[in-house]
């Protein structure tokens, strides 16, 4: 797929709980065709203790109102930087970068996606096109606590939604892994979040054989292939996370076990 | 447009400015932002003899204006390069440099000799400066003996022209690169990436698998800066000067400095088309100054 450099315009900066926010940026031309798993490079300015361009996932695409949407928590410099931005700015931007989650095949109709903090982000792209595609996903969301749940009514508009935090403020109490929903039946869990629990959903699709796919946020630099700084251990050796990846069917990667 | 047109032993560049190696790929990654055919050159990623899976992530720690990287050489060996990755370079009209490493004298030897075979590669750059490999890599570049016996050897195979990247991490640089020199270099490049670590003060744990890795990107800049000042005046052969250079203004100072030509690392991360912005900027420069050559500001500081 073609990747583009250019300036897109903040249409909206929304504000989220819990320092998180909602990036919303749009371009006067058609935005190019942009898959759910993929993601973006944005350069931030005028901070001089970030020197690298920042990574996101694709939150979502609206193609009526030309939008891309990127969700973001304030956890350092550049992002507190981003977070300043206010509509009709311009942020520099390469993408879209990285491969894709795959489609189900046709056998595979049972979908979960789990997301974990931040790392909901692309399950809502995801959901979006595999509910387009007729698909009733579900999604299961974890958090620490009650304001660590991001997004769920974008998530209510493509399918069931299920929610675990940590201190049992909202939804089960415990980890996504404990919740009650995984006594049913799933084809294939889509999962992006803090690693450990990855590596606990990879566990549990292993143990009932269930096609996994995972989405790694590892530090990147170029993020098109060159620098080999992302790299994550796979069966094949190691690929890059920002080309080979972000997402990989857990099979591929040695840390699954 | 003035004539950027700039020579290194045999190799003539149809401009000064060169993509540094492991920043660039194999160029064949920045085909969606720049037309690489308007380069002067690309340095490919370091090839070495045989495949290396490099060192485990964590690989890379930004730093302030700049980043740390540890990626070990990570390549699918000499072989793959010839077999696989040559053939699709063979179309693009720029000089493609590749870069060779080695943790033996015998693995830069045999890994320059098979390069040597390769009619659309004019140039090798020799990287003794490394220091992200246990074996060899950097321990070549850190000592006058080995500097010299490694160019001797190579220089046996290896026909065509020959540039020798130093290491910016010994107690005299000029002693590395007239040894180097003496023994048949047509170039040398520096500087490559300073020795450096970082700390995670909250878990208390380095930021590299490796611990200690590589420093690039605009911090470096100064040191780079004098240590090709200081190696253009001490050899004759043309110097290839990098570190930290992020656009044309950073490129003008390492000319003035002596450079012959120039070297854009890690800015590529940020900008991937920074390249061609440099050639632009250097030709404005030369207009703006009333210069007809790259020629006429290399070397033209003025310290009086």
């Amino acid at each position: 797929m073609k990747k583009f450099i250019g300036n897109l315009v903040v249409s909206e900066n929304i504000p989220l709980k819990n320092n998180h926010f909602l990036l919303k940026l749009t371009q006067a031309e058609p935005l190019p065709l942009m898959l759910p798993g993929q993601f973006v490079q944005l350069k931030i300015d005028d901070t001089p203790s970030v020197f690298l361009r920042r990574t996101f996932s694709i939150n979502y695409v609206d193609r009526l109102k030309n939008e891309i949407w990127l969700l973001i928590q304030v956890v350092g410099d550049g992002t507190r930087s981003l977070s300043k931005n206010k509509t009709g700015d311009s942020l520099n931007l390469i993408y879209p970068l990285g491969n894709s989650f795959s489609m189900p095949t046709a056998t595979q109709s049972r979908l979960l996606l789990i997301g974990g903090g931040v790392g909901v982000a692309p399950l809502l792209f995801l959901g979006a096109i595999l509910a387009e595609k007729g698909f009733s996903p579900s999604f299961l969301i974890g958090a620490r606590n009650v304001d660590g749940l991001i997004e769920l009514e974008e998530f209510q508009k493509f399918g069931n939604v299920y929610v675990t935090t940590e201190d049992g403020s909202a939804g089960e109490i415990g980890f996504v892994t404990n919740h009650s929903i995984l006594k049913n039946t799933f084809d294939k869990i889509y999962t992006c979040g803090p690693t450990p629990m990855m590596q606990a959903v990879t566990q549990f699709a292993e143990n009932k054989s269930i096609d996994s796919e995972v989405s790694l946020e590892n530090k990147m630099a170029c993020g098109i292939g060159a620098c080999l700084c992302c790299v994550t251990q796979t069966h094949q050796g190691n690929q890059c996370v920002c080309t080979d990846g972000p997402v990989f069917n857990t099979k591929e990667l040695v840390w699954q076990i | 447009m003035a004539n950027l047109t700039t020579k290194i032993g045999n190799l003539t560049l149809k401009n000064p400015v060169i993509t540094a190696s492991g920043t660039f790929g194999y160029g064949e990654e920045y085909l969606d932002f720049l037309d690489i055919n308007q380069l002067g050159g690309i340095c490919v990623k370091g090839t070495t003899l045989h495949r290396r899976e490099g060192n485990p992530y964590p690989r890379m720690a930004e730093t302030p204006s700049g980043m740390l990287n540890a990626v070990g050489l990570q390549n699918k060996g000499v072989d793959y390069f010839i077999n696989t990755i040559y053939p699709r370079l063979k179309v693009f009209e720029t000089a493609f440099i590749v870069n060779v490493s080695g943790s033996t004298l015998e693995d830069y030897i045999e890994t320059a000799e098979k390069i040597n075979s390769l009619s659309s590669i004019p140039a090798i750059e020799l990287n003794i400066s490394c220091p992200n490999v246990k074996q060899g890599g950097m321990a070549f570049g850190v000592d006058k003996d080995m500097a010299a016996e490694v160019v001797k050897e190579v220089r046996k195979v290896y026909h065509k022209t020959l540039i020798v990247k130093l290491s910016p991490n010994v107690t005299d640089i000029i002693s590395i690169a007239e040894a180097v020199e003496h023994e048949g270099a047509d170039a040398v490049s520096l500087i490559n990436t300073l020795l450096g670590m970082a700390i995670d003060a909250e878990t208390q744990k380095p930021l590299l698998s490796t611990i200690t890795g590589g420093l690039s990107g605009p911090c470096v800049k100064p040191i780079a800066l004098r240590m090709v000042w200081q190696v253009a005046h001490a050899v004759k052969i043309p110097v290839v000067g990098m570190g930290g250079i992020s656009n044309a203004r950073d490129a003008i100072e390492f000319f003035l400095a002596g450079a012959t030509a120039i070297e854009v690392g890690t800015a590529n991360f940020i900008d991937p088309a920074v390249s061609l912005q440099v050639i632009q900027g250097i030709d404005d420069y030369l207009q703006r100054h009333h210069c007809e050559s790259i020629i006429d500001i290399i070397g033209a500081l003025k310290t009086a």
